[in-house]
């Protein structure tokens, strides 16, 4: 624990300050939050610069044609942290902009939770913790029999990996040294109930995914530049999966909400809370 | 059965290129031809159930029709959630090869009986629950497991089970098959599922020597459930009887009950749903042992089946 807790404070104070873009995909962040007047902020802010590097820098893929065979697949397990999957549906043409304005809403495609058979660029229906990892073997191993090149990411939130099936998953992967699977996990340390640390302390982390025949790699969650060099250089080790493990800030850019567990999720989101969200990103 | 089942996987791999087998951790050599043959579409995951199903979702959703293995209690309840998240929600093809539906594995106790398992597939959107009645039926529907498009729950017998099952009654998914017609609609009629079918035969048998001439209708598949045929038999009927490997509550006899009660209201015939008590067996022996003590034999269905129907008798 004590390894990682310095790793993260080091990388912390590396970490550099927000640019317009980071700042720009927050602000829709909070537009989807404030067309639903709730979402999950905290899980959703420590994920924009990972989703950021996938989408911008990283992963293949049609926006007129999701399901094109050629794709990469990336599924977010962590399927509460969907507002940062939309928003960057939204940005790169999956849907339109104005859609995340009806998150939430009765008759929306954009659920609290992301569907693959509603929302145009979502490849699994995620909510309930600990699927993802196991669907994207399944989808890695096909892409082998298949002979594709595709690429499958599977982002993980670090209280999920509290359920035991994500680690069923992994030992398979490695079994299977699926190299053109990744595992990324969003580890702001954070959970529902309060620190990791202190609801299931997840340390030694770097050493669990390696004694699963993991390749490990720990990297900045903020710094995009940082990820941008760890998801270029995919796989990590050539006959293995990789696991990022992204030292994140639950919140992050917002500072009233950063690392507080009561900002994880929130409901009756006023307009007066609106602006404050707003405001912190100014 | 299981076997028949199993060999049918190879079957269709060998004439589509979209099957695959994937076990948990089942006897060695199993399907060994096909995995020499074909190893990329044959994997052996180990005893974890929760990957098994989601590792079959992603599968099939890149075109593959996965053939999943193990235990019925292993691939029901203790992925519940992947089965009802993964396969049902995604509504994809993955099959679930289910060992030992029922009371097969009597001696060794509770944790490996089956006895729910038919309540709680049929109560998921998009799952079709099956469970045939002998090895030939399996052939027939193992047929039928290329172009369904949903996830499809396949119960296994014992194996060596006699067949009673025939070729010219056709087969089809979500279509029952009366295996035993009365001369008249206005008697009992037997409704039931998997192996139940043969002993409800037999049970026909022993009623006709008393002089009731009862139909006997095979439901291999419970849902999407045969209404028509279901109701064809049981708008006449004087009574219908209900005959399952399972608890009651919500299995096939519910189902049949539930058809009744919104399709005929206060018209439907009377019924007695035979199956398992709400209790978890505690007994061991064979699984005939079992079917003794709750009432599962031929003639014990038969006897059920006529007292009903003469209290009926007397009550009209």
């Amino acid at each position: 624990m004590a390894i990682a807790t310095e790793t993260a404070q080091m990388l912390k104070l590396a970490t550099p300050p927000l640019d317009e873009r980071s700042k720009y995909l927050r602000k829709l962040v909070v537009r989807a939050l404030a067309g639903g007047e709730r979402g999950h902020v905290g899980s959703s802010m420590s994920l924009i610069e990972i989703m950021r590097v996938l989408y911008d820098d990283i992963l293949r893929y049609r926006p007129d044609d999701p399901k094109w065979d050629g794709r990469d697949r990336m599924i977010l397990s962590k399927g509460h942290g969907c507002i940062a999957l939309y928003i960057m549906l939204a940005d790169k043409g999956f849907i339109p902009l104005e859609t995340l304005d009806t998150f939430c809403r009765r008759d929306s495609i954009l659920g609290g939770h992301p569907e693959a058979g509603k929302v145009p660029g979502v490849e699994a229906s995620t909510g309930a913790l600990g699927h993802g990892l196991s669907i994207g073997v399944g989808m890695a191993l096909a892409a082998r029999i298949q002979k594709r090149d595709s690429k499958v990411v599977v982002v993980m939130g670090d209280g999920e990996i509290n359920e035991g099936s994500v680690w069923e998953a992994a030992m398979c992967a490695g079994k299977h040294k699926l190299s053109n699977l990744t595992a990324v996990i969003d580890y702001n340390k954070i959970q529902s109930a309060g620190p990791t640390r202190e609801i299931q302390d997840l340390e030694p982390l770097v050493d669990k995914w390696r004694a699963f025949n993991f390749a490990p790699v720990e990297v900045d969650g903020h710094d995009v530049e940082a990820l941008r060099q760890v998801f270029g250089r995919l796989p990590a080790q050539q006959d293995r999966p990789t696991a990022i493990i992204c030292h994140t800030v639950k919140g992050k850019g917002i500072s009233f909400a950063e690392n507080d567990a009561n900002w994880h999720h929130k409901s009756k989101i006023s307009q007066d809370v609106v602006a404050k969200l707003h405001a912190a990103l100014e | 059965m299981r076997q028949t089942c199993l060999n049918m996987v190879y079957d269709l791999a060998k004439r589509d290129p979209r099957p695959l087998f994937v076990g948990s951790d089942l006897s060695p050599g199993l399907l060994a031809e096909m995995k020499k043959e074909m190893p990329e579409r044959w994997y052996m995951e180990g005893i974890a159930e929760q990957n098994l199903i989601g590792m079959g979702a992603g599968l099939a959703k890149e075109g593959f029709i996965p053939y999943l293995n193990t235990i019925a209690t292993f691939i029901t309840r203790r992925c519940y959630e992947q089965v009802a998240v993964d396969l049902c929600l995604h509504d994809l093809p993955v099959r679930l090869i289910a060992n030992g539906g029922g009371m097969v594995y009597a001696p060794l106790g509770p944790t490996h009986l089956a006895i729910e398992d038919i309540a709680i597939m049929r109560a998921l959107p998009n799952m079709t629950v099956t469970a045939v009645c002998d090895a030939k039926e399996m052939v027939r529907l193992m047929n039928c497991t290329l172009d369904w498009p949903h996830p499809i729950y396949i119960r296994l017998a014992k194996g060596g089970d006699p067949v009673v099952s025939r070729e010219d009654l056709g087969f089809a998914i979500g279509k029952a098959i009366p295996m035993r017609r009365a001369r008249s609609k206005g008697s009992i009629v037997l409704m039931s599922t998997g192996v139940m079918t043969t002993n409800s035969l037999a049970a026909a048998e022993i009623l006709a020597k008393d002089g009731i001439d009862a139909s006997v209708i095979h439901f291999h598949t419970i849902k999407p459930l045969d209404e028509a045929t279901l109701l064809d038999f049981a708008r006449d009927a004087e009574l219908v009887v209900t005959v399952e490997e399972g608890v009651r509550i919500g299995g096939f006899g519910s189902a049949v009950a539930d058809c009744m009660l919104e399709q005929l209201g206060t018209a439907m015939p009377p019924i007695v749903r035979l199956g398992l008590p709400d209790e978890f067996p505690h007994n061991y022996g064979l699984q005939e042992d079992l079917f003794d003590i709750y009432g599962l034999l031929p003639a014990q269905i038969a006897a059920a089946a006529n007292a009903a129907f003469h209290r009926e008798d007397a009550v009209a």
